[in-house]
């Protein structure tokens, strides 16, 4: 039976076991993760996993329950949908229910590659061997991923839709004298991966990162690499533009108000890359923009936050929505045309160790002293509202003076208030060329630019 | 077919592809959770799971297949792909891999469990969070939350030695907190944590939280903070409440002292450790006051359990004693690399995880004094409990947390509360100011430990008491 006609089946036996007054949503996944993970330049953790799941979400009597399983069996299905009508009996009424997704004319499902569904382990192992081989002798870690799911919706209001989606990623670093440098890809082709290329620029990155010196606290201009504005990035999604969190004033967020520099524009964009065409209520995905040119314009939402805040979802459930709130998972810093085009996309000679790439080159060209940094880690917030973050820098810093970089800095922490950092006449160039970080879940990606800015608020260093 | 009759068809199997050594884990996992808010439940869900993840070892690499149906024939593949995607891993091989010796052992164990949670009435669950969060709605927070959590695993272990082991391992707790929302920031507080207080144990340790006593007090307190003065900036003398320093435990000794962090093997993506080994058992890694162990056997703690991963039963040991650095959390292969004659910290949080080194129950033992005694003793300084924010740097050195709620501490008295109180320091350098620490100690429970590629949620336990730490940077801000 394939994922759809499970998930009609479990649609099938809530009508008989729940009643035809019983409201039932189902999605059925099944999917192969499998990572290949290599440390001391060597694989050391070799995984594969096979997965179905069987996610039922019923509402019965006024009285909302879910239920997942593993087991497809007949017995199995119908163990699930017993269990989950038992536990509507018992729960408190759900006065929030926002009712189920009517039929919907769905997008067209994005391409997906056989190849990276279908690739194996000696596969993985090549491209760790290729980044390991162009490191040239420096120690190496890291991970090669690839992901496939196919995956089918059906509801008790006669919807029903289906996707699949593959993915790969890679994210290693190479260390030289107690110095680190990264690089990490994300994208929708295993093909499309290139071991040799991100094990130089890690390797080119941990020996421009060596000797590095003490610098004082303070606010300093910076460019960020993309690696570091993904963590920007996925701190806003989770608190900023995270619609429950706005329902319950917890979030920064003001629609039709201009919060952020005129150079921000932000997009979640699931259809970019091999995403699925509908979210866990078979709402259909697919561009929301969320600041356009600094005005914010929207929040993600499912249906139970959306009609908190009198509005319509926005394709946003996803499994623990209920409690913590839609959030966009596919989040773009749109790239900019201000800094100038010096390389295209895809470049791979770095203009020196520590700037990967010309257009990052460009930015740090602009600087007068100021940090650039490549990777953040850590971060955790402070306050959810004002969105005030601590973390550290990771994976390489440098100062940068007179549009040089000169040296090496000890890693830094910082406590900034992300939305203070990009408000108005913060941003001072968004980069040309974006790059898709891997999150540590497959599916979920930010893309981002480097991106210069006017200060950023470090409080410490590793030596306190 | 029985879950061990699948687990040795899989062993089989591996070893028939060419394996030196297999072992695998069958688990079947019931789990729920509830969360209410403001009054009304917000989500229940009850997920249960069973499925086979096999390790096979083919020269000196590890493979790992997790497949999600339990019978002769996926038992039989998934043996067969872990031992295929071993051999995929000798194109970029390592050195060696040795085991250190664990006796074959055929037994079975269950964790003590008065009062099953699973067997607790839903409606009696909902009206105790309901209940709770309407208080605090009552009491003026804006937002009200509680949450229960409950794990029920069944797993069987079997391994190519002749390891042959069951275990039955019941984990619950629950917690509740109130936010109030101002102009520009928001202010929580929770009870008797933001996630709760969780165990190895059963529902009567939800019971002895007594969620709704406390309703009251932190809705207040949440409002409260809105108009409390900010944490004073400075250098002070600092007293962690026990919930807090559960945390200081976890991220800057419990992570510090994985050997696979030590070894390298988390560098990529955890990170590593300040820790070198070639100073273990001599590195000062704190004041003579700490003394830290490493004990699953403790009854009750989130991190207890009766055998491991890899079949090695649950032995306290010590990591930390007298100040100094003494012990490691480590798995069979972990240890053998760095020549030490134990493991017994792995475990997984699924049958679909390969087994990695975890913490267990990493505590801190108890001291002489009470809380009371410690502010009594103190000048100035301030006092701070439950954690709110935490950040560590990728060696497990520089610090920073923010809690809930603090207070002044004046001339041996408490005084004002404050809001945003952070401290940040230096791993070594903040335990070795430790001069002194409370009796009053408790096995916190963290249920939310993230590590590992694929990403791993781990339940560790972390007994700690209220602590004073001298000359420590507060007050920390944008």
């Amino acid at each position: 039976m394939n994922e759809l006609e499970l998930a009609g089946r479990v649609v099938e036996l809530v009508a008989r076991l729940g009643g035809t007054d019983a409201q039932a949503e189902v999605t059925v996944s099944r999917g192969e993760l499998a990572l290949t993970r290599f440390a001391n330049s060597a694989i050391h953790q070799n995984v594969a996993e096979s997965a179905v799941e069987v996610r039922l979400r019923l509402h019965l009597a006024g009285r909302t329950a879910t239920g997942v399983g593993s087991a497809v069996s007949t017995d199995g299905l119908r163990a699930l949908v017993e269990r989950v009508v038992a536990a509507t009996r018992f729960t408190p009424p759900d006065r929030g229910w926002p009712g189920l997704t009517p039929p919907t004319t769905m997008p067209a499902p994005a391409l997906w590659d056989v190849a990276t569904a279908d690739a194996g382990p000696d596969e993985r192992a090549d491209l760790v061997r290729a980044f390991v081989d162009a490191a040239d002798g420096l120690e190496t870690a890291g991970y090669c991923r690839t992901a496939h799911r196919s995956v089918a919706f059906a509801n008790s209001a006669g919807h029903s839709a289906q996707g699949r989606t593959a993915e790969a990623a890679m994210d290693g670093i190479a260390r030289a004298g107690g110095a680190d440098g990264m690089a990490r890809h994300c994208v929708d082709r295993l093909a499309d991966l290139d071991g040799a290329a991100l094990g130089r620029r890690a390797a080119a990155k941990a020996r421009a990162a060596l000797d590095p010196i003490e610098l004082a606290p303070g606010r300093y201009p910076v460019v960020l690499e993309p690696a570091a504005v993904a963590d920007l990035l996925q701190n806003l999604a989770w608190y900023g533009f995270n619609g429950k969190r706005y329902a319950e004033r917890q979030s920064f967020a003001e629609p039709g108000t201009a919060q952020l520099d005129p150079a921000v524009t932000l997009v979640d964009d699931p259809l970019g890359a091999s995403g699925l065409p509908f979210d866990l209520e078979g709402t259909p995905t697919g561009t929301v923009t969320l600041v356009d040119a600094g005005t914010t314009t929207a929040v993600a939402h499912d249906r139970r936050s959306a009609a908190e805040s009198g509005t319509t979802s926005t394709g946003h459930a996803a499994p623990g929505s209920a409690t913590f709130g839609p959030m966009p998972r596919n989040l773009r810093l749109v790239p900019s045309g201000r800094a100038e085009a010096v390389e295209t996309v895809g470049a791979t000679v770095p203009p020196t160790g520590a700037v990967a790439d010309a257009d990052t080159a460009a930015l740090v060209s602009r600087m007068g002293r100021g940090l650039l940094v490549s990777d953040l880690w850590y971060t955790r917030v402070l306050d959810p509202k004002s969105l005030v973050v601590t973390g550290l820098t990771r994976n390489g810093v440098w100062l940068v003076e007179e549009g040089q970089v000169t040296r090496a800095v000890r890693d830094l922490r910082f406590t900034e208030s992300y939305p203070r950092a990009l408000a108005p006449g913060g941003v001072l160039e968004v980069g040309r060329r974006a790059v898709r970080q891997p999150d540590r879940f497959d599916g979920v990606w930010r893309e981002a630019p480097s991106l210069r800015l006017a200060a950023w608020n470090f409080t410490g260093g590793a030596s306190g | 077919m029985t879950e061990f009759d699948a687990a040795e068809v899989a062993v089989q199997a591996a070893l028939d592809a060419g394996a030196r050594y297999a072992d695998v884990r069958v688990m079947h996992r019931r789990y729920e959770s509830m969360t209410a808010r403001n009054g009304e439940v917000e989500a229940l869900t009850q997920d249960e799971s069973i499925g086979l993840g096999v390790r096979a070892l083919v020269g000196s690499s590890w493979g790992f297949h997790a497949v999600p149906e339990v019978s002769d024939a996926t038992a039989r593949d998934a043996g067969r792909r872990a031992a295929r995607i071993a051999a995929a891993s000798a194109r970029v091989p390592g050195p060696p891999v040795d085991l250190v010796p664990s006796t074959p052992t055929t037994a079975t164990w269950a964790s003590p469990c008065e009062v099953d949670p699973l067997g607790v009435s839903l409606a009696a669950k909902g009206d105790l969070l309901v209940a709770a969060t309407r208080t605090m709605a009552e009491h003026g927070a804006d937002l009200t939350e509680g949450l229960y959590q409950v794990w029920d695993t069944s797993k069987w272990f079997v391994s190519s030695e002749g390891h042959r082991i069951d275990q039955h391992i019941r984990e619950c707790g629950a917690g509740i907190s109130a936010t109030s929302v101002g102009d520009g920031e928001t202010q929580r507080r929770s009870w008797p944590s933001y996630r709760g207080q969780y165990g190895t144990t059963g529902w009567e340790l939800v019971d002895s939280l007594d969620l709704t006593a406390h309703a009251a007090r932190i809705a207040e307190e949440s409002r409260a903070l809105l108009t409390a003065p900010l944490c004073p900036a400075g250098e002070t003398d600092l007293i962690l409440g026990g919930e807090q320093l559960a945390l200081q435990i976890h991220e800057s000794v419990g992570h510090a002292i994985e050997l696979d962090r030590i070894l390298g093997w988390e560098a990529a993506f955890a990170g590593t450790s300040w820790l070198d080994l070639d100073r273990l058992g001599s590195l000062r890694y704190g004041s003579d006051l700490m003394n830290i162990t490493i004990d699953p056997t403790i009854p009750g703690a989130l991190g207890s359990f009766g055998y491991d991963d890899e079949g090695s039963p649950a032995v306290r040991r010590d990591a930390v004693r007298d100040g100094r650095w003494v012990g490691v959390l480590a798995g069979r292969d972990s240890a053998a690399v760095a020549g030490l004659d134990y493991g017994g910290s792995v475990r997984a949080d699924g049958w679909a995880r390969l087994p990695m080194v975890r913490m267990t129950n990493v505590g801190l033992e108890p001291g002489p004094h009470t809380l009371e005694e410690i502010v009594a003793a103190t000048d100035e300084g301030v006092l701070m409990d439950v954690n709110r924010s935490w950040s560590i740097d990728d060696k497990r050195l520089n610090f920073q947390f923010g809690c809930e709620i603090g207070w002044e501490i004046r001339n041996g008295r408490r005084g004002r509360m404050v809001r945003n109180p952070t401290y940040t320091g230096i791993g070594p350098q903040f335990w070795r100011s430790m001069d002194m620490l409370s009796s009053e100690i408790v096995p916190w429970g963290t249920p939310n430990c993230g590590k590992g590629q694929p990403g791993q949620t781990g339940h560790t336990g972390h007994p700690a008491a209220p602590a004073r730490f001298r000359g420590v940077r507060v007050g920390v801000r944008a």
